[in-house]
């Protein structure tokens, strides 16, 4: 691992100043990606700023059922927070997927968002990567792309966002609040999470010394009937292979209001915007969800060994809403 | 740097400490505490796993400096005065262990498991322990042990 300065700011004011004023500093939460990358050479940081005695660990429930995550909230005590697992069942379950026990019971809120993707060249710094070093090429179009995009890369980069929580907080339509250099400001999760295009290097719009300090999540009435899926390798512990997280809301035996968020196909979570948009108005039938989905994924840009992923993805759309209208497929 | 953590009911200063270290690195080699073991040093196997105040962790992917002030508990303090843990005597007598590199980790994860659930279903163990790989045993005796010491810990 590459010497770096280990910084334990105070306070927020400080931890921001200190990572603005050290190009390629990192701020340190739970520590379960940077320590592993630092480890790998991956990620070589000059400076270590710790934010982890900072608290920012608060679960704040407004009236309206509206949630704010401070940025340190534990992945562990988030996903059984009784109101998040009563209002938005979804980001539970999507916590409760990800990583193991031991693992949730370190991973925060923020860090769990900014986790890298887990593209093996990415990893390995034998091989060239984009992402890593920047012109250095991509292996992977023509290597291990298993479970790299489908929607959303470049021909720089098809890395996919590997979080669980980041799916569930996209469907939720979440905010983070940033403290930086020169104040404040909320963003949205599509505003925080760049697309590769020519630099896979940047991945979100955060800037040195950028600090989330909360996820601010507006309530969402019809949040209750809300889920998230995840399927992977094996039954448990490993990363998605495709996800879902979706919200409905039937009145009159029409779809009134829906969210979709689609997991391991892009380089962000990948919000279902032409799918929500074909459905709303619609009765609740396993081929309104399937026509839905197929629209979302008809831009898809799917590589020979990712291709499974379109069909993978469409089925379980279909029936995540299945189950949560009662539709029989 | 200067690390001050309680270990095992202990309070522990370390000098020194580099900041790349782990904790798992800084329990093992500075503290005389070899039971943790490192094993994929990547947050994968669970073999490192040890109390971080009060919660399970991998101590392979803790900074040593993110160990200053808290408190650790490693499975050199699962067994007291009285002898071993009903946990490890049930790991002993179904015959959970083979190579035992995995069964530190193994240990500390079930004692939290028991601590939270008292009978745990077949489900949630293996939920439970997901993140503590064995290569030698096949998990079937390692179930085995789980259920008999929560058996006995139920019951007394
Ligand atoms: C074996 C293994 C399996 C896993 N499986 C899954 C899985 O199935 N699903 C899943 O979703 N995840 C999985 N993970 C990833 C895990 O969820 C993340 O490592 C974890 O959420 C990161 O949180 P952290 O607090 O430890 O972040 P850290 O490692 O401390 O930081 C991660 C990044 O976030 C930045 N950061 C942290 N806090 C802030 C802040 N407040 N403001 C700005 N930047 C910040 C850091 O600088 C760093 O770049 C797995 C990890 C491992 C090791
Ligand atoms: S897909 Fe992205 S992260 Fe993976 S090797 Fe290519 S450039 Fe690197
Ligand atoms: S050595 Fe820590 S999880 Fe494997
Ligand atoms: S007994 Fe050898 S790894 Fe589990």
């Amino acid at each position: 691992m590459k010497p770096f300065r280990y910084a334990r700011p105070g306070g927020v004011a400080e931890a921001v100043r200190s990572g603005a004023e050290q190009p390629g500093s990192r701020f340190l939460a739970g520590g379960t990606n940077l320590v592993d990358l630092m480890k790998l050479g991956v990620e070589r940081p000059d400076l270590v700023v710790d934010v982890g005695g900072l608290g920012l660990d608060e679960i704040v429930v407004d009236s309206g059922g509206g949630l704010r995550i401070g940025a340190n909230v534990r992945n562990s005590d988030l996903a059984v927070h009784p109101a998040v697992r009563r209002e938005l069942p979804m980001l539970s379950q999507a916590l409760l997927s990800g990583a193991s026990g031991q693992l949730r019971n370190q991973a925060t809120a923020a860090g769990n968002l900014l986790q890298r993707t887990r593209c093996v060249y990415f990893q390995d710094v034998s091989k060239p990567c984009n992402k890593r070093e920047p012109g250095s090429g991509c292996p992977a179009r023509q290597g291990d792309h298993r479970n790299l995009a489908v929607l959303g890369g470049s021909a720089a980069c098809i890395a996919t966002h590997p979080s669980d929580f980041a799916v569930a907080l996209a469907a939720a339509d979440a905010e983070v609040a940033v403290t930086g250099p020169a104040g404040e400001r909320t963003l949205r999760l599509d505003e925080l999470y760049l697309l590769p295009g020519e630099h896979p290097e940047r991945e979100t719009s955060l800037a040195p010394g950028d600090l989330i300090t909360a996820i601010v999540v507006p309530p969402l009435p019809f949040g209750t009937t809300s889920a998230y899926r995840k399927v992977r390798d094996r039954a448990s512990y490993a990363f998605a292979v495709a996800s879902v997280a979706a919200a409905i809301d039937v009145t009159d035996g029409v779809v009134r209001d829906v969210r979709i968020a689609l997991g391991a196909v892009a380089p962000k979570p990948w919000r279902a915007h032409r799918a929500e948009d074909a459905l709303r108005g619609l009765e609740p039938t396993a081929s309104a969800f399937r026509a839905a989905v197929e629209a979302e994924l008809s831009v898809a840009e799917p590589l020979p060994d990712n291709a499974f992923k379109l069909p993978l993805t469409a089925n379980v759309v279909v029936s995540v809403l299945s189950d949560l209208t009662g539709a029989s497929r | 740097m200067r690390i001050t953590t309680t270990v095992n009911g202990q309070q522990r200063v370390v000098d020194d400490v580099w900041e790349g270290e782990s904790l798992l690195y800084v329990l093992r080699e500075r503290m005389g505490l070899p039971g943790s073991k490192n094993a994929c040093e990547q947050g994968e196997c669970g073999s490192c796993t040890v109390y971080l105040d009060g919660v399970t962790a991998c101590a392979c992917l803790v900074a040593g400096g993110q160990a200053e002030g808290r408190e650790v508990v490693t499975v050199e303090a699962l067994a007291d005065a009285d002898g071993l843990h009903p946990v490890q005597e049930a790991f002993l007598e179904c015959g959970a262990v083979q190579c035992g590199f995995c069964t530190p980790g193994l240990l500390v994860q079930t004692h939290d498991l028991l601590a939270r659930t008292g009978r745990p279903s077949d489900p949630e163990i293996r939920e439970a322990l997901a993140g503590n790989l064995c290569r030698c045993t096949g998990y079937e005796k390692i179930l085995d042990a789980v259920r008999l010491a929560s058996e006995r810990m139920a019951s007394r």
